[in-house]
């Protein structure tokens, strides 16, 4: 209503524009991606350099923006669970690093026993079968999750804690903790290059989740339903939705979701180390999803938003990485971006803000009248 | 017409009091017994080094730190909310404290004052974060956990043992001594701040209003209590603790890792359920947190002796977790009924 008044306005229908701009959700995560991107710009300009290298025989791409578009294909794709997730049930799950270390090993503990030496034919009948195990699992784990969220109302980080803890075990005892390295080239193929593709392989997954995900979310009722159950469980139950199999759908999606990103993050280097694989991925997954706005109570969701955050994330951390900040040191930074964004987006400094900005316009407008 | 009805008031009110008997205490009585049933059974049964007087003075010993970091967390649940940084808040303590001693020669005094001013800079921060802007508890001590993490690292980043600050390692040999058992100073620390903290939570103003807070925000609310206050000094409390916590690790460990609280945050959290405190708020007890991390380190002890080998890693994690389930499954479905008889 009021922005439709104000446009009405000739002197402040450029600044109801940019008000208009300010509050489309995609605004945030791109300001942030480009000031990030301008700071990079001025501190060290050579960051942006893209060439073509051979490695190994095979012409491939190299540089800083290929590494942030290769390396946040996991983010990307864990970013459209956890919005869902966020989206149905109010709140987050921060075991998606221990399930991705599952549904790694999982993969690796089929695609061990096979000989290095078997045919093409044979090798992709192996990775699909590899895949789909990995899939049904972890999909299986997040149903676990989610009818602990569901059936047993227990609020989602503290049902995924379980799995939080015991995830990184019950991979460990997949594989009997046994360090297992893949010497199959071809194993490398889903998280490195394709012989003859200049581009990574992840960057080609990535979009194909993506393709699915935004046609699910065109032909489908689910984002329609999942912000329902969000925003009043109740009162979307008496409208005919089963508020329990919607949380427990999203977590399933999730679930399917931190699959792929298992398979991607041993395919990169060829085996599976049960402490480390996916570490502290929960933290950039929620912030990918809190980066693009989305409101982490529940309720309305923006997919492209949070992939857009992901990949800001990704950025930042590759932009970290190349100034030399040793990579344990980027959590603080990391940690003080979160904080800062959570304390922007908190209902009490919104009111606030937003009565700053009345009291401006207001003044503004008095000027204007007073003018006239 | 009259009689009746005061009959019912007369009779309601000892109902009342009953059922709120058996929620606060039914967990306490749960954990105890659960307790007594592991340790008595792995007596019994294993026998070996469970039958010795040391071996669970060994375990107060090494699990001293967790006692004050579950009492912090509990008293954080009990008002409602989560604080999931005192795993990381104790690994900076530890190396903050570790570098202070060993290499710059530091007052071991001064050494606790910073152990505690951490802990308390953490509780203070967060807890004002999430009482007066109202923010999800569990998303800003998510950031303050990875805050801490990355600090610890930045302050130094390999292990470092205190090796040659005397002051320290005469406080930290020193015993307290029952023939030919002892225990360590930071046990008594612990024990201290249980029963501290079970005081304050049962006779003082200050503990009612976090029961109440829990049980009902809004309903506190009206009764005139600072909803506001209470949280904030829970949070408050529990940062306290955690740097307490980190002080005792150091003690016992005599040297800062970055990764000495790693999981310290799950221990806490999950030997508070298992010691009956309610993640709704509202319920729970000091005491039944005592219990709860003993319990826990009767499980990791028992677990490797079941499996036989010693080298498989997972188990105990495993069982931890199963257990952690079995009790939130369990306070879900008393919720669940509780709510039935109230409708």
């Amino acid at each position: 209503m009021t922005t439709s008044g104000k446009t009405l306005k000739p002197n402040t229908s450029v600044k109801s524009a940019l008000g208009r701009l300010a509050s489309n959700q995609l605004f945030i995560p791109i300001l942030a991606l480009i000031l990030l991107s301008l700071f990079v710009l001025i501190a060290k300009p050579s960051f942006f350099n893209i060439e073509f290298k051979n490695v190994d025989g095979n012409n491939i791409l190299q540089g800083n923006l290929i590494t942030v578009l290769d390396k946040a294909s996991e983010l990307a794709i864990l970013a459209i669970g956890m919005t869902l997730v966020t989206s149905a049930s109010g709140g987050q799950d921060i075991s998606v690093g221990a399930m991705i270390a599952i549904a790694g090993s999982v993969v690796i503990r089929v695609v061990k026993g096979y000989a290095p030496d078997i045919s093409g034919g044979q090798f992709a009948g192996m990775i699909i079968t590899a895949f789909l195990l990995c899939v049904v699992v972890s999909a299986l784990f997040g149903a676990f999750n989610g009818s602990l969220v569901a059936f047993f109302k227990i609020q989602p980080m503290v049902a995924t804690l379980i799995l939080f803890t015991a995830g990184r075990s019950i991979a460990q005892w997949i594989n009997n903790n046994e360090n297992i390295t893949i010497k199959d080239n071809r194993f490398g193929y889903f998280g490195g290059f394709i012989p003859g593709v200049p581009i990574p392989t992840p960057i080609f997954i990535t979009a194909i989740c993506l393709g699915i995900m935004a046609l699910v979310l065109k032909f489908t009722n689910l984002r329609l339903y999942s912000q329902s159950v969000g925003i009043n469980a109740s009162s979307s139950r008496l409208n005919g939705i089963n508020p329990k199999m919607m949380k427990l759908l999203t977590f399933i999606i999730l679930g399917v979701c931190v699959a792929v990103c298992g398979f991607i993050k041993v395919s990169r280097v060829s085996q599976i180390r049960y402490t480390t694989i996916g570490n502290a991925i929960e933290m950039d997954a929620i912030l990918a999803v809190a980066l693009g706005g989305n409101n982490l109570g529940g309720g309305k969701f923006n997919m492209t938003a949070s992939v857009i955050g992901a990949y800001v994330i990704q950025f930042l951390t590759t932009a970290l990485m190349s100034f030399k900040v040793p990579s344990t040191a980027i959590y603080a930074y990391k940690a003080v971006i979160v904080i800062v964004l959570v304390i922007l987006s908190a209902p009490i400094v919104r009111e606030k803000l937003n009565d700053l900005k009345k009291k401006l316009f207001s003044s503004q407008q008095t000027k204007v009248k007073e003018v006239s | 017409m009259t009689a009746p009805k005061k009959k019912q008031a007369e009779v309601q009110p000892k109902l009342n009091n009953k059922v709120a008997l058996t929620e606060t205490n039914l967990f306490l009585i749960i954990t105890i017994s659960v307790f007594f049933v592991m340790y008595v059974s792995a007596v019994v049964f294993l026998g070996g080094r469970f039958t010795k007087v040391q071996y669970f003075l060994d375990i107060l010993n090494v699990y001293a730190s967790l006692i004050t970091l579950t009492c912090g967390m509990s008293l954080v649940m009990i008002t409602g909310g989560i604080d999931i940084s005192v795993g990381q808040v104790t690994s900076l303590v530890c190396m903050t404290c570790a570098v202070y001693l060993e290499n710059k020669g530091g007052n071991v005094f001064v050494a606790f004052l910073i152990a505690i001013g951490i802990g308390l800079a953490f509780g203070l921060i967060q807890g004002l974060l999430v009482a007066y802007l109202n923010i999800q508890p569990f998303i800003i001590t998510l950031a303050g956990l990875f805050f801490a993490k990355g600090l610890t690292t930045i302050i130094c980043s390999d292990p470092l043992a205190i090796e040659t600050n005397k002051a320290f390692l005469t406080l930290k040999g020193t015993h307290i001594k029952f023939g030919n058992n002892y225990i360590e100073i930071g046990v008594v620390v612990a024990l201290a701040t249980v029963i501290i903290l079970f005081s304050v939570l049962r006779w003082t103003k200050l503990g009612r209003n976090f029961y109440a807070v829990g049980g009902n925000n809004q309903s506190a609310n009206m009764l005139g209590i600072n909803v506001k206050l209470t949280k904030f000094m829970a949070h408050l409390i529990c940062g306290f603790c955690a740097g307490l916590g980190g002080w005792l690790l150091l003690m016992n460990l005599g040297s800062g890792n970055p990764a000495n609280g790693e999981g310290a945050e799950m221990n806490a959290i999950a030997s508070s359920i298992i010691g009956g405190t309610m993640l709704s708020g509202g319920v729970g007890n000091i005491i039944g947190s005592l219990f709860g991390v003993l319990s826990l380190a009767t499980i990791k002890g028992i677990v490797p002796k079941l499996t036989g080998t010693s080298d498989d890693p997972w188990w105990p994690n495993i069982t931890v977790s199963g257990m952690l389930c079995l009790f939130l499954i369990l306070q879900s479905i008393i919720i669940a009924r509780k709510n039935r008889k109230k409708a």
